[in-house]
């Protein structure tokens, strides 16, 4: 078994133009989610919207305002999921609701204890 | 005594097991190392052992099954002696099964080591250059260099390619396995889209002086017959098959003595390989049975109806347009556009095909395309429209960087009216 990290990416602006709607739509979505694929999942979380996000450059001395990089679709929220290869990674990310974007698969680094 | 074999047949011999027997050697292997590198490592080695061994002993009966045993010992004897750095590698992910039976015959269980890997080395989570390098490197066992030439990079940059490709499948743990049922149709058109690319790259080579680099069409035709036997029931692997078997049917008469390039209408049909077309045609027919019809069934389909054609003049381009329609439908890109758009030309004249051709000039895919402004050019041409043509001809040379090509275009430009 491995564990790997489940990006989503949106356009933030999908979520505020949908408005309440949208909000319990996607809140039924990830329920759904979490109740099909509850075994595999170890953690997960949403995130506040970019505009609270907050950046630190160049050795922790320059501050900034906003995300560490601007795009279209924007971290919101993420899962961590065990799954015994890659290919049943990506069968769960699929299932992961990402309707104003899209998610990445990252495999979380082992190290040796040994 | 053992038969001895000259120096000649043994490395004939070789090189025919080189190329037939390479990816079920590898795959054969893996298995047993669980790493691709150390197991291509031992492979290689088999072969180096093979050129010896067999000039002593003789050619053995099953080269693949000897040079299987061979590389299977050595990669045994590397686990063994294997120090703690090799022991902390990531291990590829296989099955949680013995690796297979000491291999005694060609067919049998391991068979499908060789599926593991096709499907390993086009996992759509690589990159589609990695996934046809891998493909030439593991499944053909060409080496780095010859895989950085086909592909027109030079060789640091291939084997950067490679390493990356390999860290990924251990790395995010791309199994080394057969997709399931629910997967296996995508799957299986990655697979084919990379045999084909493959394919294409030999048969029009962009930059360069031979219009077929015969290495690699061979090789695309040659993963296409193995994907044939491994998957017998797949209507897209017999579609891709037969797509190459009917394009490659023609190619001794692409060109003429002098290298210069002959359209279809100018080609010798007498020359075309009958067995190859044969081949291809019952081919079509079993995969045309398949739902849905996939792109390489309709583009094999379309080849077929060139070269069931006795001659251009009888070519049924009624039915070429309904299958560019039916394509095109499967597989909307502007290049099948173009090309039905050239057929239409062909079915209803000049005029028809020049207003097909010139909906699509503002497809932003097409811009910088050679072959929009050469079929353009000859519509016009066609049509008398002398000067246009002439302005499209030089379009066309300006995007055109094959010599083969260029040298027909050019010889077209000189042949017009008061050129």
């Amino acid at each position: 078994m491995a564990e790997y990290l489940v990006l989503i990416y949106e356009d933030e602006a999908g979520w505020e133009q949908g408005g309440a709607e949208a909000w319990a739509q996607g809140m039924k979505d990830h329920m759904a989610f979490g109740e099909a694929n509850g075994a595999a999942i170890k953690g997960g979380n949403a995130l506040q919207p970019t505009g609270t996000a907050t950046s630190i450059r160049s050795n922790g001395t320059v501050v900034t305002d906003g995300p560490f990089a601007e795009t279209k679709e924007a971290l919101g929220g993420y899962y961590l999921i065990e799954a015994p290869d890659l290919d049943a990674a990506i069968a769960i990310a699929k299932q992961v609701p990402h309707r104003f974007g899209g998610v990445e698969v990252r495999p979380v680094m082992v190290f040796d204890q040994s | 005594m053992p038969p001895h074999h000259g120096s000649a047949a043994v490395a004939t011999a070789l090189a025919d097991a080189h190329r037939r027997e390479w990816a079920f050697v590898l795959a054969a292997t893996v298995r047993v190392t669980r790493d691709l590198d150390l197991a291509e490592e031992c492979v290689q080695d088999a072969y180096a052992k093979a050129l010896t061994a067999w000039a002593t002993d003789g050619i053995p009966e099953r080269p693949g099954a000897w040079l299987t045993t061979t590389a299977r010992r050595r990669a045994l004897d590397q686990l063994r002696r294997a120090d703690t750095a090799r022991r902390l590698l990531p291990l590829l992910l296989d099955d949680d099964v013995e690796p297979g039976p000491e291999v005694t015959e060609q067919a049998g269980p391991v068979a499908d080591d060789r599926l593991r890997l096709i499907f390993t080395c086009c996992h759509p989570a690589l990159n589609p250059d990695a996934q046809v390098a891998l493909t030439l490197r593991l499944l053909c066992g060409l080496s780095t260099a010859d895989t950085a030439r086909a592909f027109l990079v030079s060789e640091p940059t291939m084997a950067a390619r490679i390493t990356r490709a390999k860290k990924k499948i251990t790395g995010a743990r791309i199994p080394y396995r057969v997709p399931q049922a629910g997967d296996i149709r995508e799957r299986v058109a990655g697979v084919c889209e990379v045999v084909h690319l493959l394919f294409t790259t030999g048969h029009t080579a962009p930059v360069g002086d031979a219009l077929v680099r015969r290495e690699l069409t061979e090789r695309a035709l040659d993963l296409a017959r193995l994907l044939r036997t491994l998957l017998p029931d797949d209507a897209d692997v017999a579609g891709l098959l037969a797509l190459l078997l009917l394009t490659d049917a023609r190619r001794a008469t692409r060109t003429d003595a002098e290298g210069r390039l002959l359209l279809l209408a100018d080609q010798d049909r007498t020359a075309w390989d009958r067995a190859a077309i044969d081949e291809g045609l019952a081919l079509v027919r079993f995969a045309l049975a398949g739902r849905p019809t996939g792109r390489y069934t309709l583009m094999a389909a379309i080849a077929a109806v060139h070269d069931a054609a006795a001659h251009w003049e009888v070519t049924d381009w009624a039915r070429i347009v309904g299958l560019y329609d039916t394509l095109h439908a499967v597989w909307p890109s502007p290049v099948v556009a173009l090309n039905r758009a050239v057929a239409i030309g062909f079915a209803d004249g000049p005029a028809a095909g020049l207003d097909a051709v010139d909906a699509l000039a503002d497809e932003p895919q097409l811009a910088g395309y050679g072959y929009l402004a050469a079929a353009r050019a000859d519509f016009l041409r066609r049509l008398e429209r002398i000067a246009e043509a002439r302005r499209a001809y030089r379009e066309a040379l300006a995007l055109t960087s094959n010599l083969t090509e260029r040298q027909f275009l050019e010889e077209r430009l000189a042949g017009l009216p008061g050129g």
